[in-house]
Parts: C-alpha cells; sequence; structure tokens
C-alpha cells in the first residue's frame, strides 16, 4: 500500500524529471502514466500503484500547484469513466496495456455503443448481430444512436448480439471496436436544440478481432454492468453555493428586470426557488454521507430532482423574458465538443434540459428503480425474460 | 492524510445534515416509548373523549428521557442539547402523530424564555419548571402565528394549541410578557381539524399574572420562540411524512388485486417512489433548519422558511397519497391515515402558511413582487 507521503515523493520526482513548463504536454502525460500517478488506484504498470483510491487527490493537488497539464477529462469522459473500468476488470493483460495508455492521455479519444434505436430503455433488447466469420473474427452488423464523440473517437465499447436463440440478457457478447474499420459510418444527430451534440453510427461488415472481446461470449450484458455502474460514480464531489445552476440565472434577470414581473411569476418563481435550495440541500447531504463513509441510496434521487428542476425553471425564465422568449439564439447546425447546459440562451436551455428526464436512464425507469430496489415493491410481472430474443415483439 | 482544498467554496455556513449518534440514540428510546404508550389506536381511542392526551405519558418523555429541556443550558436547568436533539424528538412524535404539548411548549414557550430568562428571576423559574417537564406552558397566539407576524395583544384569542393542558399561559401584552396561570384564565375547547392538537379560545383579564419581560424584550423573544417552533415543525413534518410512504409501501405490497400486489402496478409504485424524492428533500430541509438554529446560524430565518415551505407540502401531499393509495381503508374512521391526514393539513397552516414563508424567503434574498 502506497501512502500519501509516498505519493507527494513520487509526484516531486515526476515534476523534477519532467518540468511543465518546458515539457510537451504528451510527453508529460504519458510520462505521469508510466509513473503510476495517473489513477493511483489502478494496477502498478497501469497508470496506477494500487493505493487507495482517495488518495489521488494528494497527487492532483500536487500537480495543480505545479502547473502542471492534465488530461482534460471532459473531453474523454466515455474513456475514463466506462470504457477504462471496463477493460480494466474484463480485457487480457494484453488488451490492457495497449488501451488504457492513450485512453488516459487522451490520444486516443472512446465512445460507447450501447443504445439503438429499438433498444433504449430496454437496452438489453439490442439487435445489432455480431457473427463469427471464418478467421475466427466477428462480423458485426447494426445502427446505434446517442453517441458522443463518435465523430472523434478512436475505439468503442460495443455490445451486440452474439446468440439471437438465447433469452436476451445471455445472447449478448461485449467487444472494442476500431472506429476506423471502413464498415463504420457516422452521421451526426440533430438535436431539438438545433445542434448535433450526438451521433448515429451504421455498422456494416465490421471485423473485430477476438481478441477485442472483453468477457466471455454471451456474457456481454453482465460486463456491461462493469461500464453502466461505473457512470454513476463520480457523484457527490464538491459543494454547490446557493443559487448555483439555473435558478442563479432566472434569480439575476428577476432582479435586474423589474419590468418583467408578474404575481403568478413571482409565486412560481419562489416555488421553484425553494424546491432549487432543497435540492442543494439535498445534494450537500449527500455529499457528507459519503465523506462519513455512509453512502446511502439518495444518490439516486438527484438526478430526478436536478431533471425536472432545470426543466421547470428553464420553462419560466422563458415566460419571464416575454417578448424576447419568443426569439432563439441560433438554430445553425453545429456539433459542439462538450455539453453545457447553463451557458447559453434560456430558450437553449428550456430545449436542451428536455433530455436531462431522457439521458442515462429515463425518469421513469428511475423510478421503477427507486420503487423496487429502494423501498422494495415489487416488480411488474414480465413476460421477456425466459424467451428466446428473437421471439419478442419488435 | 491529507486536507483538499477546493476552489470556489460557496460563501454560506456548512450545515451538518446527518444525524449523529446520540441523536440516534434518542430517537430509538423516543420511538420504544411511543410504540409501547401511544400507539395509532391508543390515539384513536382517546381522541373523542375529553382529552387526547395519552395519560402517563408526558413525564417518561419530557422529564425520564429529558426531552423537555433539550433547548435549555444546564445550568438553566434543562439537559444542554440542541435543536438538532428536539427535531429528533419530533420527528418521532410526528411518526407516531402523538398528542402532547413538545411542540408548543418544550419549544415555542420554552425558546420564548430563554432570552427572557437572562433578565427575570420569574422566566428563569418558570423556564426551569418547563425544562424539568413539571409545568406545562404555551404562547397565548394562533397556531397559525408566523414567525415575525403581528401579535394579538389585547382580548381573547383564538386557535392557542394545547391550552387546555397548559398550566401555564405566556401571554404577549403591550407592555411586556406576562405568565398567567391557567387557572386564572378562560380556556374554552374549540372543535379542531386535527383532534391531535386541541385548540381553545384563551382569555386573560388585563393585567393578570407575572410579568417576565418589558414591551421591547417581547416582540423579539416571540418571534425567536415562533422561529424556533417553525424550523423544528419541519422535523415533526418529515416523521409524518415517513410513516405514511412507510405504511403505504407496506401496505401495497401485501394488498392484492387482480391476482398480482397493488404495490406491483407502476402507477402506483411512481407516486411512492416520488414521495420518497420528496422526503430525501425534506430531511435535507429539515435537518438544514435545525442545525442553524441550534448553531445561532444568521442564515436561520432564511432556511427556517424554506424547510416550512417544503416539508409542509411534503407531509400534506404524503398524507394524501397514503389515504388515496390505501383505497377505501384508507377512508375508514378506524384506519389511522386520518390522523396523519389532519395532522399534516394542519401543520400546513401552522406557524405561518407556505405563502408567508415564500414571503420571508423573497424578502431575504431579494426576490421583489412586482411593484
Amino acid at each position: 500500500m502506497t501512502g500519501a507521503e509516498e505519493l507527494r515523493a513520487l509526484t516531486r520526482k515526476l515534476l523534477d524529471a519532467y518540468p511543465p513548463a518546458t515539457t510537451d504536454r504528451t510527453d508529460f502525460l504519458r510520462a505521469r502514466f508510466d509513473a503510476g500517478l495517473a489513477w493511483v488506484h489502478y494496477p502498478a504498470g497501469l497508470g496506477g500503484l494500487d493505493a487507495p483510491r482517495a488518495l489521488q487527490a494528494v497527487v492532483d493537488a500536487e500537480l495543480a500547484a505545479a502547473g502542471a497539464p492534465d488530461n482534460d477529462p471532459r473531453k474523454i469522459g466515455i474513456g475514463l469513466g466506462m470504457a477504462a473500468p471496463t477493460v480494466l476488470a474484463h480485457g487480457s493483460d494484453e488488451v490492457k496495456r495497449r488501451f488504457l495508455r492513450p485512453l488516459w492521455v487522451g490520444e486516443e479519444v472512446w465512445c460507447q455503443l450501447f443504445s439503438e434505436p429499438g433498444a433504449g430503455s430496454d437496452l438489453a433488447a439490442l439487435a445489432t448481430r455480431a457473427v463469427r466469420g471464418d478467421a475466427g473474427d466477428w462480423i458485426v452488423d447494426g445502427q446505434k444512436v446517442w453517441t458522443s464523440s463518435a465523430h472523434t473517437a478512436r475505439w468503442a465499447i460495443l455490445i451486440a448480439r452474439t446468440d439471437p436463440d438465447a433469452p436476451k440478457h445471455r445472447g449478448i457478447t461485449y467487444f472494442v471496436c476500431d472506429m476506423t474499420d471502413p464498415g463504420v459510418e457516422v452521421r451526426p444527430l440533430r438535436q431539438i436544440t438545433g445542434e448535433a451534440e450526438f451521433n448515429e453510427v451504421f455498422l456494416t461488415g465490421v471485423r473485430i478481432p477476438d481478441a477485442h472481446r472483453l468477457g466471455d461470449i454471451g456474457d456481454g450484458w453482465r460486463v456491461a454492468q462493469t461500464t453502466l455502474m461505473n457512470e454513476r460514480v463520480s457523484i457527490g464531489g464538491s459543494r454547490i453555493p446557493r443559487e448555483g445552476g439555473m435558478i442563479g440565472k432566472v434569480a439575476a434577470t428577476w432582479r435586474e428586470r423589474p419590468e418583467l414581473r408578474t404575481h403568478d411569476l413571482h409565486r412560481r418563481l419562489l416555488d421553484h426557488w425553494v424546491d432549487a435550495e432543497v435540492a442543494r440541500l439535498a445534494g450537500e447531504r449527500l455529499r457528507q454521507q459519503l465523506v462519513a463513509g455512509r453512502p446511502g441510496p439518495e444518490g439516486s434521487a438527484m438526478k430526478l430532482a436536478f431533471a425536472r428542476l432545470n426543466q421547470a425553471i428553464s420553462g419560466l425564465e422563458v415566460e419571464l423574458l416575454g417578448d424576447e422568449g419568443l426569439l432563439y439564439g441560433e438554430w445553425e447546425m453545429r456539433r459542439p465538443e462538450l455539453v453545457d447546459f447553463t451557458g447559453r440562451d434560456a430558450g437553449y436551455r428550456y430545449l436542451r434540459s428536455k433530455g436531462n428526464s431522457i439521458e442515462g436512464g429515463t425518469s421513469e425507469v428511475l423510478l421503477n428503480i427507486v420503487a423496487e430496489r429502494v423501498l422494495g415493491l415489487p416488480p411488474e410481472p414480465r413476460n421477456d425474460k425466459d424467451v428466446a430474443w428473437k421471439d419478442l415483439a419488435r | 492524510m491529507t486536507d483538499v482544498t477546493e476552489s470556489a467554496e460557496p460563501t454560506e455556513p456548512t450545515l451538518d445534515l446527518l444525524y449523529s449518534e446520540t441523536e440516534e440514540d434518542l430517537r430509538a428510546a423516543v420511538r420504544a416509548l411511543l410504540a409501547d404508550r401511544a400507539g395509532h389506536q391508543a390515539v384513536l381511542g382517546l381522541i373523542e373523549t375529553d382529552s387526547p392526551y395519552v395519560p402517563g405519558l408526558w413525564k417518561p418523555l419530557a422529564a425520564d428521557i429529558g426531552a423537555a429541556g433539550l433547548l435549555v443550558p444546564e445550568k438553566l436547568g434543562g439537559q444542554g442539547a440542541s435543536h438538532r436533539e428536539a427535531a429528533v424528538v419530533l420527528e418521532e412524535l410526528g411518526r407516531a402523530v402523538t398528542p402532547l404539548p413538545y411542540l408548543t411548549s418544550s419549544v415555542v414557550a420554552t425558546e420564548t424564555l430563554l432570552a427572557p430568562a437572562g433578565e427575570s428571576e420569574a422566566a428563569a423559574g418558570l423556564l426551569a419548571e418547563l425544562a424539568g417537564g413539571r409545568t406545562v406552558a404555551v404562547l397565548a397566539v394562533p397556531l397559525s402565528t408566523a414567525p415575525g407576524a403581528e401579535l394579538p395583544l389585547t382580548g381573547p384569542v383564538a386557535g392557542v394549541a394545547d391550552a387546555a393542558i397548559a398550566d401555564v399561559l405566556l401571554v404577549p401584552r403591550a407592555d411586556g410578557l406576562y405568565a398567567v396561570p391557567a387557572a386564572e384564565a378562560t380556556v374554552e375547547p374549540q372543535t379542531p381539524l386535527d383532534l391531535t392538537r386541541p385548540l381553545a379560545r384563551v382569555t386573560t383579564g388585563a393585567g393578570s399574572g407575572t410579568r417576565l419581560a418589558g414591551p421591547e424584550a417581547t416582540g423579539p423573544a416571540v418571534r425567536r420562540g415562533l422561529l424556533a417552533g417553525a424550523g423544528l415543525l419541519a422535523s415533526e413534518q418529515l416523521g409524518l411524512a415517513e410513516w405514511c410512504l412507510e405504511e403505504t409501501v407496506r401496505y401495497t405490497r401485501e394488498r392484492h388485486q387482480f391476482n398480482r400486489p397493488v404495490g406491483s402496478f407502476q402507477a402506483l409504485k411512481h407516486r411512492m417512489a416520488q414521495l420518497w424524492l420528496d422526503l430525501v428533500g425534506a430531511r435535507a430541509a429539515a435537518r438544514a433548519a435545525a442545525d442553524s438554529l441550534a448553531t445561532g446560524s444568521a442564515d436561520a430565518p432564511l432556511i427556517v422558511a424554506v424547510a416550512q415551505a417544503y416539508c409542509s407540502k411534503v407531509a400534506v401531499r404524503a398524507a394524501e397519497e397514503c389515504v388515496q393509495l390505501h383505497g377505501g381503508i384508507g377512508m375508514t374512521w378506524e384506519h389511522s391515515a386520518h390522523l396523519a391526514l389532519k395532522r399534516a393539513k394542519s401543520d400546513q397552516i401552522a406557524l405561518g402558511s407556505t405563502g408567508r414563508h415564500q414571503d420571508a424567503i423573497a424578502a431575504l434574498v431579494g426576490l421583489e413582487p412586482p411593484v
């Protein structure tokens, strides 16, 4: 086990050998990875030192103080948050050595080929087929959707159906897909905001070597749980100030523009202000539970609460703006590199926040999860679990 | 280990929103006492008698557990605890919808006396009696009075909660705050919506009783008492809403219609899941109010108003859902859902309606109404 002092010493050694001011960014990040200071809880040789995850903060603080470059985690979130833990848990030694370093450094961007037009909330019903080729490799055909970063990605994590005769959860296999394969076609998916954060990905005769399979054939659903569980890990980092987020925008407009005020809007603004302040306190309480080592199920409440709040507040803001609410910034089709929920005008916020109750699990599915896993209510009767995938209605 | 610094630290004071081990021990003691002596069936049996208060329950809670003295420093005869602990007691009293003068005497009246007790021996003496659970006092203002609202300074006062069981009435008058023995006052019972918190019309003779504070000190003392009451009422509402959800989940898991538990229907389970989300917020808000009162935070008036505006709504919704999701049985007198519904609806008005609290918030954070 590596302690805080040892990590500090290793970090200073890295900084001495590669002074950030005179070292190329990529060279520095590679050296940091090789020193085991990329993600200290990862194994030695794969960017880590088998140290407690909490000690990453020690390294990050030292590096930030020295002005060292970081790997811009916002731009490689899917690689860091979803692909890496899955590769680590289920990849061969060779796969781990090949993929993790360029993933962490940001030299290779990753995307996630999970959702399909016919498999959203019911992801396990996915229809993209992977068939064994003569050379022992896999040939993939199908269509994926809502793929962030597909147009910049070098690699993708992919789940595909390998056994249509098995029940849906048991006939899926997990792969690493090469996005430069000639059978991969990426098209922007334009949203109601006018821009395209996401893509559709068409897979036609895409070849994947068997060495790029993660986990056993037919075990892809279980492997995918590693990916999806890590999607929700990064909550509860820092404290949010009062009027942080969307309520701050509309409160500022209210204060600056008395001519827009009406009694009806005043009551609704105060309703939302109270709800936003309570959501802030609930987030703070969750953070304190995590710090105290007593995480509760409250985390699943936060996404639901914020989806509803963002939609209500941005809707009120458009209404408050009156004549200006009739206008929209611009409808030009763009492909933003990062998603910005609060930075743009009220109309954009209103439209973008509609996705908050759909992306990453619809609010309806999350309510089912709360009802069944937190409250212990009985599940709906199901008729899809023991039926061969090919016999399901679609 | 390391000290992790964060950038852009919020300026609001840090509130402790968790429960301590001591608080959980206190909760367990109160819950055990109420389960033993004041179950819903016992309460249902009492609410139409002359007095709904469970005989012999006040002393074990107020004196033996020491709950009556939680807000009072040890040197003034109390436990030297804080609003955090009193809030936990109220969560349990809310769960059980217990008819006891805890909120009125041990919170509102007690907090009202804390400042005068430093100036007046009579006030200090009465405070020690309240803290020991030997005397019950209530503030003679309508239950609906919000912190900072205008006080009735003359004439009969209607809607005074728990006056029927009070030994002493704290009466604000133009020339100060008076303690009037109940025996010297006229207390006429009214018929309350919430039978577990009796209301009465109180008349005291002008000049009767003992003066505890002068005219300047009376307003701030009463405001302080009502602010603590409003802040801790949020915990009573939280406990009540928790009971409603737990009972509804329990019932809908057992109740079968269409050959399946009714709790397996999404139309019902989404409503219960939504209530659980509301409770996550209510718990954070109620804890925040209790902690800000305990630390004497300058933020307390705002956080109390937020907690009241939010928890009132959650308690009413939880009780209404409890009745609806129980179906027919929830509409009967024999089932205890109506105890919770009537308490929740009354609590929504008690110590300031949602609108009053929202007005306070608007003034405190500068979200002014249209001119």
